[in-house]
């Protein structure tokens, strides 16, 4: 990455011979590839978006608040991500299979109700992460089933599972917040490794086990050749079927991760409806350079995504910027990286 | 030389399939000889591509038999058939656009190494594999570590009946091979289906272009509103009898 305008005219000056001897020999041959990525430099920076987004904010934020980059508040930015990060992790693996799933962020809100009534009931530490991970996993698993089954749209079927998750949130709490005490819980929200927040340890390790499954195992060349084309994913034998149910399982469990998460760092369990999550959840992948349409990005870009609207929340608090301001900020930047990925090659 | 002289790598005999009222196959036989190219014209809707879905596994015939190298056939879905060596190019390619060759090449097929349950792929034994497939085909050979949506149509060709021809397939099916190829990419492509038969591939070959089928099988089977009505060896027949045969102003 280079702090070049994508406007420079070294490119240009640099071209003519190379065109030439292009067009002459081979149109499509690979070796045209250095002529093709000067050209296409919009295409670098639409590529790369949320990494030059992330570093131009921070460099924004540390001249106007020398606060900004110390190392106490780029310790609690981290720690703040870390939700959005394993929530954003869930949403990227159903993108990348040409999915969304609307229902993260109320199957969230069910997770941290079964953990708050399990443990209300006097159950255990453990068992009541099982059931928040267990109840939340079970919405990811009749969402898969119903897109992949039932051949609903997953927009529809996962729009309708907001709704389910969220009203089951609410009766099953009455409407009214849990308080959870444990001396664990406290401790891992504010303890850590070296200087990371173990929060924060927790959604690196998952987008790191997120990468291997994806480039590493057939599981994750499946799952882009579903979400890149399910006909020929289809032709040569893949269930897409079985993708699609695993995808939003997992999509699932991350949210019941993510629900204890909440739970750790909030110390009540409560029905709200966390919407904010949601949002941030798609635009982190969008900004991660996810193509909408499936089968193509990686899990490196969304992680970036999440920190980079978690900063600008901070960044924006560090200015003392009115609360009301944020969503503001978050939208007017998930649409200009949309606009951006139009660029991508 | 006869198609009885060997045993026939393929044999159907007497397969019908009817969807609802339509009898999309009646009472077809015909027989594919090894190592040869053969081919099935006939108009459209004459049942070729049923009877072609039925030797590759997707659908089953309701009555009669098919033969596979000697053993009669129970696919019930196209993997099936591909583990015991038939391979389908299908007409839209079947390629993921946004993997690489290789990863196309590979795809369903992964190498993997690992501990018992724990597999993680191996890419570079895929990549070297790949590598080896591909330069055998000594056409418009495209790298494998690029991504499919940079090829050209014929390349893509090529990736797909690269994919087909490797993994020690018996039979190559062919489904409209060069319906949406330019001239020149459909002359390489013509090679390739020639030189699958010259590395000793069966190929079943569907086409359109009487030209093409002139040029490249060995046998021709003309197929007419579900049935086959007539099969002759290339070398004796004409383009102006098998369209005869195929609009059924000639009989036999």
């Amino acid at each position: 990455m280079s702090s070049v305008p994508h406007t420079s005219p070294p490119p240009v000056a640099k071209t003519p011979p190379a065109t030439t001897t292009q067009r002459t020999t081979s149109p499509d041959a690979p070796q045209g590839d250095r002529w093709h990525t000067s050209l296409r430099r919009i295409g670098f920076w639409a590529d790369h978006a949320a990494i030059i987004g992330l570093v131009l904010l921070v460099l924004v934020f540390t001249a106007l608040n020398p606060v900004f980059l110390t190392l106490g508040n780029v310790q609690s930015i981290l720690v703040a991500a870390s939700i959005l990060m394993v929530l954003t992790v869930g949403q990227a693996f159903v993108i990348l299979s040409d999915g969304i799933d609307l229902s993260v962020a109320s199957t969230m809100t069910l997770g941290v109700i079964a953990f708050g009534i399990a443990f209300s009931q006097g159950a255990g530490l453990l068992v009541s992460m099982l059931s928040a991970v267990v109840a939340s996993a079970l919405i990811g698993l009749i969402n898969g089933i119903l897109v992949a089954k039932g051949k609903i749209t997953d927009f529809i079927v996962t729009l309708g599972s907001l709704s389910v998750a969220s009203g089951l949130a609410l009766v099953l709490s009455d409407g009214k917040p849990i308080s959870v005490f444990s001396v664990g819980l406290v401790n891992f929200s504010t303890h850590g490794l070296l200087i990371f927040g173990f929060p924060f340890v927790v959604a690196a390790v998952i987008a790191v086990l997120a990468h291997v499954l994806l480039f590493r195992t057939r599981f994750g060349t499946h799952l882009f050749a579903t979400g890149g084309s399910k006909e020929a994913a289809q032709a040569t034998g893949i269930s897409t079927a079985r993708i699609k149910i695993a995808v939003y399982t997992i999509s699932g469990v991350l949210a019941g991760i993510a629900a204890i998460m909440l739970i750790a760092r909030v110390g009540a369990s409560e029905p709200a409806a966390n919407t904010t999550f949601l949002l941030n959840s798609v635009a982190a992948v969008v900004l991660g350079g996810v193509s909408l349409t499936g089968g193509k990005g990686n899990i490196f870009g969304p992680i970036v995504g999440a920190l980079l609207l978690t900063v600008l929340t901070n960044g924006l608090t560090l200015m003392n910027v009115s609360q009301f301001y944020q969503p503001l900020a978050v939208g007017i930047v998930v649409i200009l990286a949309a606009l951006l990925s139009r660029f991508q090659k | 030389m006869t198609t009885t002289s060997t045993r026939p790598i393929v044999d159907v005999r007497d397969v019908c399939l009817s969807f609802g009222n339509v009898k999309a196959l009646q009472n077809v036989s015909l027989t594919l000889a090894p190592g040869e190219i053969t081919a099935i014209v006939g108009d459209n809707g004459a049942g070729k591509s049923t009877l072609v879905r039925c030797i590759s596994g997707i659908h089953r015939a309701q009555s009669g038999t098919i033969e596979f190298d000697g053993e009669k056939t129970h696919f019930r879905s196209p993997e099936d058939a591909r583990e015991k060596g038939i391979e389908t190019v299908h007409q839209n390619l079947a390629l993921v656009d946004d993997l690489t060759v290789w990863q196309n090449l590979f795809l369903n097929r992964e190498l993997t190494r690992g501990i018992g349950p724990i597999r993680f792929l191996d890419r570079k034994a895929m990549r070297e594999e790949a590598d080896r497939m591909v330069s055998t085909l000594a056409v418009n050979v495209p790298a494998v570590k690029s991504k499919v949506r940079r090829l050209s149509g014929g390349q893509r060709q090529a990736v797909s009946i690269c994919r087909a021809a490797g993994f020690s397939s018996k039979l190559v099916i062919m489904d409209e091979p060069t319906a949406a190829l330019g001239v020149q990419e459909t002359a390489k492509v013509e090679q390739l289906i020639l030189k699958l038969r010259d590395d000793g591939h069966s190929v079943l070959l569907i086409s359109h272009n009487f030209s093409q089928v002139m040029r490249l099988s060995d046998q021709v089977w003309v197929m007419r509103a579900g049935r086959c009505v007539a099969g002759r060896r290339t070398t004796d027949t004409t383009g102006d009898e098998i369209v005869a045969l195929i609009t059924g102003s000639r009989e036999q």
